[in-house]
């Protein structure tokens, strides 16, 4: 029998303290009941005695002290989850909104999840390629990695995120996908836009959408994500699918972090942000990965906007010491035109290692990727002196750098939006690239490689 | 002695009822018996931080106290395994309960039913100090496992047993001086916030050998040494701490997975089996412990994870065995320590961290020396403390980044733009140090001569060189500069890219032993003193830059680990003949 009250003591949006409440416990999910017969979600943050503090996830508009009423249902929030959700769009709180039936829920999932245990965990190793050369020749991603997108007002992360979705394929693999679709306090436009082009491909019938948008409560941004990973969980780990979740923008949800936590009057972390941002972002990262003995997958593409392109703004800060790299666009390049404008020097991929080389890719993989690297830092150092000093200033050796530096953004860094390029073409432009350079110079490749690959005259 | 809960929030818990209990106590909360440790009492309320994930409790739930303070197992058993912040072995949780951590889970951290061969080494009659060794246990073909008597205890030994037991059997018997019996088990406990006994504390004085040249050479840490690893994420912390936990030639390792990815400690799994010790051809996972409190486990439980892995690092030191503890990373252990803070309301120091934070540090790195264990045999033992630390944005000004730079003696500073143009380790060369170089010293020249310091030295001078030479060429171009000046910054170029980068994923130069580590720096600076004099001589510069050898140079430190010698041999052979030549070419025209 749930009980119900009508004491609530205090509203100060987005919390609200009841009192005389018994039996609630921390994390649990309650409803209010507003006088016209609306209803409204809430979860307990903190109880003390028999007053608890809540938190809405929706407006406190019209809420009347006195007559509303509040129930708390004795679990914390879940997801009805079934395999029906693919083809399906969610609003931020787990509510079919696209005018279809309710799910029929084959199991209630705790949104939080639980953590995976380590020793369950199994290495991702699986080249995943993606035809964007300066993804799979340079920041490999691989099955069951997190690789956020760092972006910036005005940077087409969109079009980016969904090329690599379009085109991801693990090769020689035949096996189900999916995709799970988190829009977090982004416009009705991008979020068409993404929608759309899952249409236009056909992927919409294996796509799940949770939908926040802009004008949607700011507060249940908090759970949208979670909604997300608990769907993306259940098909990968209980219907083997390799599913790819993509979350835009972190950023939004950050903030709406800080504004429940401003409204606790927590302790603020850095630029306003509660101290524990970094666990609190881990515990939803983290639920990317395969485990062993599951033949599914979750492959996680977080999209974040860098406030004024900075980097080291706490939201991109942590997120990068919690994935596993990153992919950043670079605004000086999205003025030359490049397309993608991916800054590959200050890109990674950490899980790339494992995931190249003989039997994955092509054996000469490794050193032909740290010889770009090292090519393209060294060419964008020599470019740089040439603006200042004028091109007699450099060394021959630096003056072919240079050349090299500008061949790769123009050939390898741009290749459009629906280009499409196996791994065998990423490296062949790789090695077209670098037989502008002396040979003495591609110390980071084994000889024999060299000899074996590089292009003759 | 049972309380009730009255309030909850996040990983805090606050009950009254336990006037019984002490301060540090571990308590067992709510229905689902989760583990928690008492932190403050006023009057009868005790608050709790919880170590699991506290959804779902609410007021009125039953709080029981075990009497006892957060304590650690020490005994056989506990390497080759992997375990979560507070011991609780991760393996043997999965089997219990599926792959992802439910609460409540109570599992022993040395498994009770597995059976070690005792081999006895005291005899009855003997009279034992604490620490003595009672006996030995080969827990892993790579290490022998010394069972000693508990610190605190002393006696005559009355009995003792070989054959094979379990951790909790008892194996032997001590008759104090007051005439009490003491049953002795294969299995001590201790609570993991007090630093285990020793005799003696020492200065360090000898080096531990990494394997990585920038290390060994030009910023060594002494063994019972402490040192930092700071840096900017991407810049390659885990690879460095990785790497130490490989090649590092002390007998135990012990990794501390704090606050970070799950899949990094997977790789520490799947990869330390299949390495061999280059010492012992041992794999390397057979001398270590893993601590695993990975970003998305509960946060109460990171912050018990640094002292859980250093009792465990001292327990290893207490049998004579030198320990490297490698915290990665103490920033998430102190925004843990915030968290806490936080949530019990204390007044913040910097930037939201409690006021005691730089002692807490100083606290975990002091526990790190060398040591004369206890025991009467005056054996030697070490621990060895390497914490990475995550500053925000990277700049180091922030307050975990300075309150670990007053108390650790070795700073390995990474440089994210040496990281952007794959220069690894990204050990920047300018900012960071080790105070350990004079104490270090008289071995380095006991063992290689005095090159191997005077190269050192040289290699410091030239890089620092470079660094100003570099504002020149900045301002007015390279040919501002004179030929010498020209070759020192050649030789700075060849300083970085032929000796101080090393590739850890390729299995010839992952590893370089301090020989191979000599020749190279020394063919190098060889390279420089011969180019030097062919200057002084008239020959042309680019002619000197340009010859053939430095190709091979360039690729002198993948040269095969066991035969190197005569590859470098005669690579400084050809390097003789071919600036002759120059020199000679530059008379003849």
């Amino acid at each position: 029998m749930i009980k119900e009250y009508k004491t609530i003591r205090e509203i100060a949006s987005p919390l609200m303290i009841v009192d005389h409440v018994e039996g609630v416990t921390y994390d649990e999910l309650g409803e209010l009941e507003l006088p016209n017969g609306e209803v409204r979600r809430c979860k307990v943050l903190e109880v003390e005695g028999d007053r608890a503090v809540v938190q809405l996830f929706e407006s406190a508009q019209g809420i009347n002290l006195a007559e509303t009423k509040v129930r708390f249902l004795g679990h914390p929030q879940q997801l009805a989850v079934s395999e029906d959700m693919l083809g399906r769009v969610f609003n931020g709180m787990g509510m079919p909104i696209d005018g279809g039936p309710d799910i029929l829920a084959e199991e209630h999932k705790d949104i939080n999840g639980l953590p995976m245990n380590p020793a369950a965990r199994a290495y991702p190793a699986e080249f995943i390629q993606t035809g964007v050369s300066t993804i799979d020749g340079l920041n490999t991603l691989v099955r069951g990695q997190k690789l956020p997108i760092f972006s910036g007002s005005g940077l087409p992360h969109a079009a980016l995120a969904a090329q690599i979705a379009r085109q991801a394929r693990v090769l020689g693999d035949n096996e189900t996908f999916a995709v799970v679709f988190a829009a977090i306090g982004i416009t009705f436009e991008e979020s068409e836009y993404f929608i759309n082009d899952f249409r236009r491909t056909g992927a919409i019938d294996r796509t799940v959408v949770f939908s926040n948008l802009a004008n949607d409560p700011a507060v249940e941004r908090i759970a949208t994500p979670r909604m997300a990973l608990t769907a993306a969980e259940y098909l990968a780990f209980e219907k083997d699918m390799q599913v790819l979740v993509i979350l835009t923008d972190i950023t939004n949800y950050a903030e709406a972090l800080r504004e429940v936590s401003a409204a606790k009057k927590e302790v603020p972390g850095r630029r306003g942000y509660p101290g524990y941002l970094y666990t609190d972002l881990a515990t939803m990262y983290e639920r990317a990965g395969r485990r062993q003995g599951k033949k599914g997958s979750i492959t996680m593409i977080p999209i974040l906007t860098m406030p004024e392109d900075d980097k080291t703004h706490p939201i991109p800060d942590l997120t990068g010491y919690i994935t596993e790299g990153q992919i950043i666009l670079s605004r000086e390049l999205h003025r030359k035109g490049i397309v993608p404008p991916v800054d590959v020097l200050p890109s990674l991929s950490r899980l790339k290692d494992k995931g190249i080389g003989v039997g994955k890719t092509r054996e000469d993989h490794a050193g032909t990727m740290n010889q770009l690297f090292a090519a393209y830092s060294r060419g964008k150092d020599a470019k740089e002196l040439m603006t200042i000093l004028g091109e007699a200033a450099l060394s021959e050796d630096d003056k072919l750098f240079a050349k090299f530096a500008e061949e790769f953004e123009k050939v390898y860094v741009s290749q459009g939006n629906t280009t499409n390029r196996s791994i065998e073409e990423t490296l062949n432009i790789g090695w077209e690239l670098l037989k502008i350079l002396p040979r003495r110079e591609l110390k980071r490749i084994k000889p024999e490689f060299i000899d074996k690959y590089l292009p003759l005259e | 002695m049972s309380g009730k809960i009255t309030k909850v929030s996040g990983p805090l818990v606050v009950a009254e009822g336990l006037a019984d209990a002490n301060v540090s106590d571990v308590v067992r909360v709510g229905a689902s018996h989760l583990i928690g440790e008492i932190l403050n009492m006023t009057g009868d309320k005790a608050s709790i931080q919880v170590y699991e994930e506290t959804s779902g409790l609410g007021p009125g739930a039953d709080v029981v106290t075990t009497g006892l303070p957060m304590s650690v197992e020490l005994g056989p058993g506990m390497l080759d395994n992997i375990y979560d912040g507070i011991q609780r072995p991760l393996p043997e949780m999965r089997a219990l309960t599926g792959d992802s951590i439910t609460r409540g889970t109570d599992v022993p951290a040395l498994n009770r039913e597995k059976k070690w061969d005792f081999v006895p080494v005291a005899a009855v009659g003997d009279k034992l100090t604490a620490g003595d060794v009672l006996g030995t246990v080969q827990e892993t073909s790579a290490i022998l496992h010394r069972i000693m008597v508990p610190p605190k205890m002393a006696g005559t030994l009355k009995s003792i047993q070989a054959g094979s037991f379990t951790v909790t059997d008892i194996v032997a018997v001590l008759t104090d001086e007051k005439g009490v019996d003491h049953e002795l088990s294969m299995m001590q406990r201790w609570p993991v916030r007090i630093a285990r006994p020793y005799q003696h504390k020492y200065v360090p004085a000898r080096p531990m050998n990494s394997g990585q040249r920038i290390i060994d050479t030009l910023f060594p840490i002494a063994k019972g040494g402490t040192a930092a690893v700071p840096g900017p994420f991407g810049s390659g912390k885990t690879v460095v701490q990785h790497q130490l936990a490989k090649w590092s030639d002390v007998d135990i390792v012990i990794y501390i997975g704090c606050g970070e990815r799950g899949n990094e400690m997977t790789d520490v799994l799947m990869e330390f089996p299949e390495l061999k010790d280059p010492r012992n051809g041992e794999p390397l996972m057979k001398r270590t412990v893993l601590i695993a409190n990975t970003s998305d486990m509960p946060v109460a439980a990171r912050e018990a994870s640094i002292y859980t892995g250093i009792t465990i690092a001292e327990y290893f030191r207490d049998m004579g065995y030198d320990v490297a503890v490698l915290a990665d990373s103490t920033s998430r252990w102190a925004e843990a320590l915030r968290e806490m803070s936080g949530r019990l309301e204390e007044m913040p120091g910097e930037e939201g961290y409690p006021a005691y934070l730089a002692s807490r540090l100083a606290q975990f790195y002091e526990r790190a020396g060398v040591v004369e264990c206890l025991g009467s045999d005056e054996r030697q033992g070490s621990v060895t403390a390497i914490g990475a630390v995550s500053p925000p944005g990277g700049d180091i000004s922030e307050p975990v980044s300075q309150a670990t730079m007053r108390i650790v003696k070795v700073f390995w500073a990474l440089d994210s733009s040496l990281a952007y143009a794959r220069h690894f380790p990204a050990i920047n060369w300018l900012t960071s140090y080790s105070l350990y170089i004079d104490t270090l010293q008289p071995w380095y020249t006991e063992q290689f001569g005095e090159t191997y310091m005077q190269n050192r030295e040289r290699a410091m001078h030239i890089l620092q060189e470079e660094a100003e030479l570099q504002e020149i060429v900045r301002l007015v171009g390279q040919d501002a500069l004179s030929p010498e000046d020209r070759l020192t910054m050649e030789t700075a170029k060849m300083i970085r890219e032929d000796f101080l980068q090393q590739n850890a994923f390729v299995d010839e130069d992952a590893y370089s032993s301090y020989l191979k580590q000599f020749r190279l720096l020394n063919m190098v600076l060889k390279y420089d003193v011969l180019c030097r004099e062919a200057l002084a001589k008239g020959a042309d510069m680019n002619a000197l830059f340009a010859i053939d050898v430095r190709e091979k140079i360039g690729r002198a430190k993948m040269a095969d680990p066991n035969a190197f010698t005569e590859a470098y041999d005669a690579i400084e052979k050809q390097m003789k003949a071919e600036i002759d030549e120059v020199i000679a070419g530059g008379e003849e025209a």
